[in-house]
Parts: structure tokens; sequence; C-alpha cells
């Protein structure tokens, strides 16, 4: 009898279970795997950036009685009529035909309930979201589908999209399930086919074009409207500083956990930088150019809650911007459709065939039925809800570092919990003043 | 009729006059003096005026148009008539690249050549160009239709949609999925309806083009086209 002992079964740490499972899918079906949402892998994050708190040198606010303000105006380098904000938490640009006309609605409702503004997305401006969002965001992407000059007029602010944070250097992408009739007349196309948005815009190449592209916005607005241009975090110094030289009003950066609604795995995962280490360089190249709070600065991608908001004006932006948490807020990857998740090959938390349009929350579809699931008027209250408690947490952050109001938030009142997130954050690692990288003059 | 010269006037003056008419207004002409090349000259017109540019514009000219006509005469700067919405944009010498870029109606006239991208991404206007077109015309092509008199460069067409593409010369190559197609009467007529539109009145003959659209194999991914991307 052989009484060696064997070892435990060991499976790979680089050829783990997911990295198996994919191997298998993509040997079985012969396409990369299209997905929504943004990073699911682990990055630096704010979660490895804590406030240091009022003490003997630092005086704090009364949490209930002083006041903290947290207003924020966008577009007051050029616009005649900026925006200004009752909170500093924006909801990032999302299409209609990615998501349904009730989830645009409720997002609307949300928004304007507590003061601040909605973005349309890659498929024009719909009735219903200009009617239910006070101040919106219009989009001009490379593919221009819907794009007038009527509904420019109308738009609160334009915002001309060079890419974002899950795919910078990509396209938008809605496969055929999602475009409806209503979808491809909206974007000129055929219904059912698989539209794939262009990643370049059509008019102009490089940022010296893009300053009379904003120029021509600019004459077509008759300067009334605030331009913001969007980029991916990817070299965050230079689009920043080229940003502001092309004349934007304002810079929305975002990271790589941002939101998609469709692109390949690979894109989301390999490709752009976690918003943690995209925003000091951006603020680097306001102050460099004297443009800090002058050329507004908006951050997302990973923003969940007051901390996070708290944290990201404290490194320097003017506002953040939440996509992914805001359908979360009414009732994306709800356990209490776990049923239904299971029948699609997933469980809440982990949905995220969003191109297939089969969204049993009624979000991320086009489907009738399952999108007259979102009631907009609860979907609104929720968000509006969720606004109102990230905006209290930012708060009561700034409140006890003494701030009277948020954007007086200072990278010195941040340390760092690991060297990566010290360096990405210029911050010194907690209990020490080492800050990673830092040159001895800073 | 207002003229106005634009070494005077500041352009930011001209468009906002422009954009305060009102659809009866009878100040229904207006002639533009020494553009000089200037960027975004009658960007964002929405009612029916006429208004003539003597002299070269920049960049943008007529963009987003409505209803408007606009006449330069002169070349202009890249993406004339972008997103033009209804309206006629004529350009009397040569266009930069894109132009009637994402143009969604109207009609776009060039005399002479256009550079490339033009059309690029249209989606319901008509253009017609009496010189040559550049390389990647029509590219991402949605609907509309563009008539060519010379040649096309490279790849026109690439990935194209429901556009229709009208050559007399040649073209240099064809894009991802753009094939050409029958002439079938009903192209002709629309050939000869759009030439008739521009104010070419039977000179010329819309037999002696070639018709050009998508072969609609990539409209939903197929893994064993992907080579075609």
């Amino acid at each position: 009898m052989d009484a060696t002992p064997r070892t435990t079964p060991r499976k790979s740490a680089t050829f783990d279970d997911y990295s198996l499972s994919e191997i298998r899918r993509a040997a079985a079906s012969g396409i990369y795997d299209i997905r929504g949402g943004g990073a699911k892998r682990k990055v630096p994050h704010f979660d490895d950036l804590l406030f240091l708190g009022a003490s003997m040198s630092r005086y704090p606010l009364e949490g209930y009685r002083e006041k903290c303000a947290t207003d924020v105006w966008l577009g007051t380098r050029f616009a005649e009529k900026p925006i200004h904000l009752k909170i500093p938490i924006t909801i990032a640009g999302m299409s209609f035909g990615s998501l349904s006309a009730q989830a645009k609605e409720s997002l609307g409702r949300g928004a304007s309930q507590v003061g601040t503004s909605t973005t349309t997305g890659d498929g024009g401006m719909t009735e219903e979201e200009r009617q239910n969002s006070t101040i919106l965001v219009y989009q001009l992407l490379p593919s221009r589908y819907g794009m007038n000059p009527d509904d420019l007029r109308r738009a609160d602010a334009i915002e001309i999209v060079i890419g974002q944070g899950a795919k910078p250097g990509g396209g938008g992408m809605l496969l055929g399930q999602k475009i409806s009739d209503r979808v491809a007349e909206m974007r000129t196309l055929p219904k059912g086919i698989d539209q794939r948005s262009a990643c370049r815009h059509p008019d102009w190449t490089g940022p010296d074009d893009l300053e009379i592209k904003i120029q021509e916005l600019r004459e077509i607005t008759d300067w009334q409207t605030p331009i913001y241009i969007k980029v991916g975090a990817s070299r965050p110094y230079y689009d920043t500083a080229l940003a502001i030289k092309a004349g934007a009003d304002v810079v929305v950066l975002d990271g790589m956990q941002g939101g998609t609604a469709a692109t390949q795995e690979v894109f989301i995962e390999h490709v752009g930088l976690p918003i943690l280490g995209a925003i000091r360089p951006a603020v680097q190249a306001l102050q460099d150019l004297d443009m800090h709070r002058k050329v507004q600065l908006i951050v997302s991608g990973g923003i969940r809650n007051g901390a996070d908001v708290a944290k990201a004006l404290a490194l320097g932006a003017d506002a953040a911007s939440i996509g992914t948490a805001a359908l979360v807020a009414i009732g994306d990857n709800d356990p209490a459709l776990e049923e239904e998740y299971q029948k699609l090959g997933t469980t809440a938390g982990a949905y995220d065939d969003w191109h297939e349009g089969q969204d049993p929350a009624g979000i991320n579809t086009q489907d009738p039925a399952l999108s007259a699931r979102l009631d907009p008027l609860l979907g609104g209250r929720r968000l509006a809800n969720y606004l109102s408690v990230m905006t209290l947490e930012a708060q009561t952050i700034a409140r006890a570092c003494g701030k009277s109001h948020v954007h007086n938030l200072e990278p010195e009142d941040l340390v760092a919990l690991t060297v990566e997130a010290a360096a990405m954050a210029k911050v010194p690692l907690a209990g020490t003043d080492w800050v990673p990288g830092a040159k001895s003059h800073e | 009729m207002p003229d106005i010269d634009l070494s005077v006037t500041p352009l930011r003056e001209l468009n906002r006059t422009l954009h305060n008419l009102t659809p009866e207004t009878n100040e229904r002409h207006w002639v533009i003096e020494h553009p000089a090349g200037r960027h975004a000259i009658a960007a964002g017109l929405q009612v029916p005026i006429t208004v003539e540019i003597n002299g070269p514009v920049g960049y943008y000219c007529a963009g987003m148009n409505k209803l408007a006509t606009v006449l330069v005469h002169g070349s202009a700067g890249v993406g004339v008539a972008e997103n033009m919405m209804s309206g006629f944009v004529h350009v009397s010498g040569n266009a930069s690249q894109a132009a009637g870029a994402t143009g969604r109606g109207g009609l776009l006239r060039i005399d002479g050549n256009a550079s490339s991208r033009c059309g690029i991404s249209m989606k319901g206007i008509d253009i017609v160009v009496q010189g040559s077109v550049g390389h990647m015309s029509a590219f991402m092509a949605q609907t509309g239709n563009l008539v060519v008199f010379g040649d096309a460069g490279d790849a026109l067409g690439d990935s194209i949609y429901e556009a229709r593409l009208f050559v007399r010369g040649t073209v240099k190559s064809l894009g991802a999925d753009c094939i050409e197609k029958e002439m079938r009467d009903e192209h002709k007529v629309t050939v000869h309806d759009m030439l008739k539109k521009a104010g070419f009145d039977g000179e010329v003959d819309p037999s002696e083009f070639k018709r050009y659209g998508s072969a609609r194999t990539l409209y939903n991914f197929n893994v064993d086209h992907a080579g075609e991307y």
C-alpha cells in the first residue's frame, strides 16, 4: 500500500477559474467577450485614502449647525450662462438606446429634485429627458446620432466626448437586440443591426481643429452655453492641458472603473487609468496653466459614496459624476431579482450583459415589457435620496476637516493606506511624511 | 439687402444677428464681404434666407444649417455644411476635408474638388461634387446620396450603411463592405432629380454614373468576417 501523502489539489494563480472560463468561452465562440460596466479588477481607489480630520491644529465645524456649502458653478470661463448646481455630483452621459426611456426619465427626475444635471448619450436627446431634467448636458459624440442645432440650443451645456474611461480610444457599441424602431430612427440606422459608432470625430482631428470646432459650437449657441470636453483617463496631464488650450469651460475625466453600455471585456480591463491615478495630473495641468477653478474639473469612474466624492474634491476636482451608481440606485442588479438573474446565467451584483437588452430591472433594455417594470417616479425618488445621502456624507467629512465649503477640502487633508495610492494621489503614506515619487521640492 | 463687411463687423455679431432673424423677416438676402477664411461663418442659420459670401471661408461655414441658402463664392475649409439639416449650400471653389459631414438633410453643391472624408457619416444629406473627392469619402455613411462627377480616392464608402454613392469617374478603391451595385432606372431618376435641384438641368447624363453601396455583410458581427474590419 502506497502511504505517500498527496499534496492538496492546487489551482494556478495565473490560470485562475475566470481565466480558464474565458479561454473556454473564446474557444467555443470565436469572438471576444462583450459586456457592460467598468473595470471589475481591483485597482488602487479612493478606499486607499483616509481623511485626517480636525485635531489640535485644525478646527472642525459643528455637524448639524454650521454651514458647509456644496454648490458648484460650471462653465464660468467663456459661457454667458454658466451652470449652477446645488450639489457637487452630476449624472454621467448614458444614452437612450442603451438605457430605457423609463431609466432616462428616472435619472432626470432624481437629479432635478436635488438640483444637479443629467447628460444625454450616444443617441441624441429625447423629449422625455429634456422635460424631466432641469439641467441637461447634451453630448456631441463622434457618431453625431440625432445631433441637431435645436437640441444644441436647448441644452444647458454641451459635452464634447473624446473618450470614456471604460474604453479610451473606443467608439460606442449598441448591438442589434437593442436597436428598436425608436432607437433606429433616432440614429438613422436600419433596425436590428449592430451599431458600432465611430471612435474619432468626423469633422476635426487633433486639438487645433477642436479649438475651431468649439468656436463653431459657441457661434451656433451665441456663446451662451458652457462647453465641456470629456476624456477617458489615459494621459490626463496632456489631455487636460490640450482641452484647456482648445477652449473648454469644463474638463470631464473618466477613470477605467466608469461604466459603458457595451464593449469588449479586454478593452474595459486593460486600457486606461483608474481615476485615482488621473486626478492629480489633471489638476497639475490646470494649475500650470493658471486655470484651476477657472476651468472646472469633473471626475468619474467608481464613485460610490460621499467619501469618494469628498476625496475627489480634496484632490482638486470641482465635482464628481456617477453612472453605474445611479443605475444601482434606481434598481440595477437588485438582489430582489435574483431568480431572474439566475435564468440569465448570472447573479445579482454581477449582471453585466447589458448589451443583450434583457435587463430584468428594466434599465438596460429596449424591451417594452421589461422597461415598464421601472417606475420613473420611484426611480427618480430613489436617485434623489441617494444623491442627498452622498452629499450629506461629503459634508460630514468636510465639516470634520473644518471646511465651510466642500471645495475647501485639499490634498493636505488626506493620507494614503498603500504606497501605490500615496504615489497616485501624491499624499503621504499614513503615519509617514513619504510621498512616493515626489521630488524633494514638492 | 444688408451688406456686412467682416473686416469691420465682428463674426460673433454677424452670426448673432442672423440667428435672431425670424421666418417673417424681410431681410432675406445678405451679402458678406471679406470673409478672409474666418471660421463658422453663417453657422447655425435657421430661417429661409440667402447669405452670399464673397471670398474664401474657413472651417464649418454654414454648419448645422437649417432652411437657409448659403452661397460661397470661393473655397471652403474643413466641414462646410457639417451636420446640415436642410437648405442649400453652394461652394463655387474647392472644399476641404469632411464636407457635408454627418449632414442630415439639405443639398450641398461643390463646384471644385472635395478633399478626404467628403460626406463622412452622412445621415440624409445630398452632396454633389463637380470635381473629385478624396480618400475615405462617405466613411460610415448612413443615408443620403453622394454624386461625384470626377474620381473618388481610396476606401470609398468604408463601413457604409444605407447611403448611395454615384461616381462618374474612377474609384481608386472601395472600403470595407462597399460594393458596386446595379444602376437601375430608379437610381438614374435619383441622380437626375438631385442634379436638377443642384442647378444642372439636363447637362449631365445620369447613366454615366456607377452606383456604390453597402454589401450589408458587416451589419451583424460574424467572426468569419473579422478580417474585413
